[in-house]
């Protein structure tokens, strides 16, 4: 099925917006950063970061972590993997389905086969 | 126009007609996709893919799926649109869109299958829209270069 369970679909809408791209990149580069810190290092506003942290954090892409007054954010590799698994898994998905058909395809030649042999 | 693109192949010992057999009648697509079809070999045609509860999805709740057949050369040639939401017209919008390419060889068919445009199936059309202007990078090295950057700063895994 091409469509992944719900839960891969809000990890790829988390993905597929270029704005929290870019802001996973940029919490990679700084290991762990606040809104603030986002903030001045990509173009959008503070509240724009925020809005996009809650939906990293909401599919898991990121985990917050409280230190004195501000929460501080960094990526989640392991989700990140669940993310780069979803090509795999549709891949992976296609190949038994090629196998199935192989398998179907080739007895139905070898039936074919031997009825003629057979009518001979 | 997308950036996720999976494709796949294999070669089968025997000529593109059953292959194509196989692959478009609807009593032999149960019996390596979903658990009933309903199609016509015809372009334009709409069909349904029926998985039954504990059938061959594994899922609990079973699923009927509509899709478009976009292009059906006999032998040759098999697409179809799926994945948009039910009642709504597939395109490239709103859909991934399936190729089937049979070609003969001496042993017997090589039949590639291509799955494309899979990010239309998530995120909301808005978001859709932005990431076809941004795909410039491919979605894939993308991904894999920043998995490659995460696994290397963060070894075992941040917390």
């Amino acid at each position: 099925m091409a469509a992944p369970a719900a839960e891969d679909d809000a990890l790829w809408a988390a993905f597929a917006d270029p704005t929290r791209r870019r802001m996973l990149e940029a919490l990679i580069e700084h290991g762990e950063a606040s809104t603030t810190t986002l903030a001045e290092s990509l173009p959008i506003t503070r509240q724009a970061v925020a809005k996009h942290l809650v939906v990293l954090d909401r599919v898991g892409l990121v985990a917050g972590r409280r230190q004195g007054r501000e929460v501080r954010y960094a990526v989640r590799p392991e989700r990140l993997d669940d993310a780069a698994g979803s090509m795999a898994r549709v891949a992976a998905q296609w190949d038994r389905r090629l196998a199935r058909i192989k398998r179907l395809a080739e007895s139905a030649q070898a039936e074919k086969i031997n009825a003629r042999r057979r009518g001979r | 126009m997308s950036a996720e693109k999976v494709e796949r192949e294999i070669l089968i010992e025997a000529p593109p007609e059953v292959v194509w057999g196989v692959l478009t009648e609807p009593e032999q697509i149960g019996r390596w996709f979903s658990d009933e079809a309903e199609l016509e070999q015809r372009a334009g045609t709409d069909g349904t893919l029926t998985w039954r509860p504990g059938g061959r999805g594994g899922s609990a709740s079973g699923m009927t799926l509509t899709i478009r057949v976009v292009e059906a050369e006999p032998h040759r040639r098999f697409c179809f649109r799926w994945g948009h939401p039910e009642g709504a017209t597939a395109d490239e919008d709103n859909s991934a869109l399936v190729e089937f390419l049979l070609t003969e060889e001496p042993a017997g068919t090589r039949l590639r299958v291509i799955e494309s445009g899979i990010d239309a199936l998530a995120g909301d059309a808005d978001g859709r829209a932005r990431y076809r202007e941004d795909h410039e990078r491919g979605w894939e090295r993308h991904l894999r270069e920043l998995h490659d950057h995460v696994a290397a700063t963060a070894p075992g895994g941040a917390s």
